[in-house]
C-alpha cells in the first residue's frame, strides 16, 4: 500500500535519523528484555502447574 | 492443567519480551506487569486453543494486546494523551516508568496514537514481521506498514530531530533536568 508517502520530509528524515530512532527503540525495549523473567512469573507458572497436577489429566 | 514442560518453557521465555511490549504500551512498569500476569492466566486457561507448532510468542502477544485494548477502552483517559500531560509525567517521574535515560524517548512514544505505537514496537523492537504484526493486531499487512511509517515520521517530529547529533545523552540529560525544574 502506498501510504500517501509523506514526500520530501521523509526523504529529509533520512536513513541516519531512522536508524537512530530504531536504535533508541530497541535499546529501550531490550533494557526490559534483559531483566529476564521476574520471580513472580516463574512462581505463577509453577503454582498453576502444581495446582493442575493434582487433577487427573 | 498440568503444563507440558515445553509449553512452560515457551511461555516463560516469552515473558521478558511480553513485559517490554507491555511497558511500551502502557508506560508504567507496575501496570505492565499486571498486564503480563493477566495475559499468562488467560493464556494458560485457554492453552488448548494454542496450536502446537505455531508461534507461542505471537499467540501471547495477541492475548496481551487484545487485553490491553479492552482495558484501554475502559481507562482511555489514563492512556490517551492528547494534551501530552501523561508524556510530561514520564519526564518528571521517570523512575516509575523505567530507566531515566529512556524517559524522553518513552515520552515521545506515549504521544503516538496507540495503533501506531503498537505497530512500531511489534515491528521495530519485538522483531515480528509485518505479517506477524498484522495477525497480532488483527488487521491487514498494508495497514501495519502504513502505521509503522506514520509512527516513525511522527516520532521524529515529536523529538524534533534536525540532525543525528541531536540525539544522545546531552539531550536526554537536558530533558530530565528540565523535567525536574517544573
Amino acid at each position: 500500500m502506498d501510504v500517501a508517502a509523506p514526500p520530501k520530509r521523509t526523504a529529509k528524515l533520512g536513513r541516519d535519523i531512522q536508524a537512530k530512532l530504531g536504535q533508541q527503540l530497541r535499546a529501550m525495549y531490550d533494557d526490559v528484555v534483559n531483566q529476564g523473567v521476574p520471580d513472580r512469573f516463574a512462581e505463577l507458572l509453577t503454582r498453576l502447574d502444581e495446582h493442575g497436577e493434582k487433577e487427573p489429566k | 492443567m498440568a503444563l507440558d514442560e515445553s509449553v512452560r518453557q515457551a511461555v516463560l521465555s516469552a515473558v521478558p519480551s511480553l513485559r517490554a511490549f507491555a511497558i511500551s504500551l502502557c508506560g508504567n512498569v507496575d501496570r505492565a506487569d499486571d498486564l503480563v500476569q493477566e495475559t499468562l492466566l488467560r493464556a494458560l486457561a485457554n492453552i488448548n486453543s494454542f496450536q502446537p507448532g505455531t508461534n507461542m510468542s505471537a499467540w501471547l502477544f495477541t492475548i496481551l494486546r487484545n487485553h490491553f485494548r479492552s482495558e484501554y477502552r475502559k481507562r482511555r483517559r489514563e492512556v490517551e494523551d492528547g494534551d501530552g500531560s501523561y508524556a510530561e509525567s514520564l519526564k518528571s517521574h521517570p523512575e516509575q516508568h523505567g530507566r531515566v535515560e529512556f524517559a524522553e524517548f518513552r515520552a515521545a512514544l506515549a504521544k503516538l496514537p496507540s495503533d501506531q505505537r503498537e505497530a512500531l514496537i511489534l515491528v521495530g523492537a519485538s522483531g515480528f514481521s509485518y505479517e506477524e504484526a498484522a495477525n497480532i493486531c488483527g488487521c491487514a499487512v498494508g495497514t501495519i506498514k502504513s502505521r509503522v511509517n506514520r509512527a516513525r515520521t511522527r516520532l521524529a517530529e515529536i523529538m524534533s530531530i534536525d540532525s543525528v547529533d541531536d540525539f544522545g545523552p546531552d539531550r536526554t540529560t537536558r530533558a530530565v533536568l528540565a523535567g525536574n525544574d517544573r
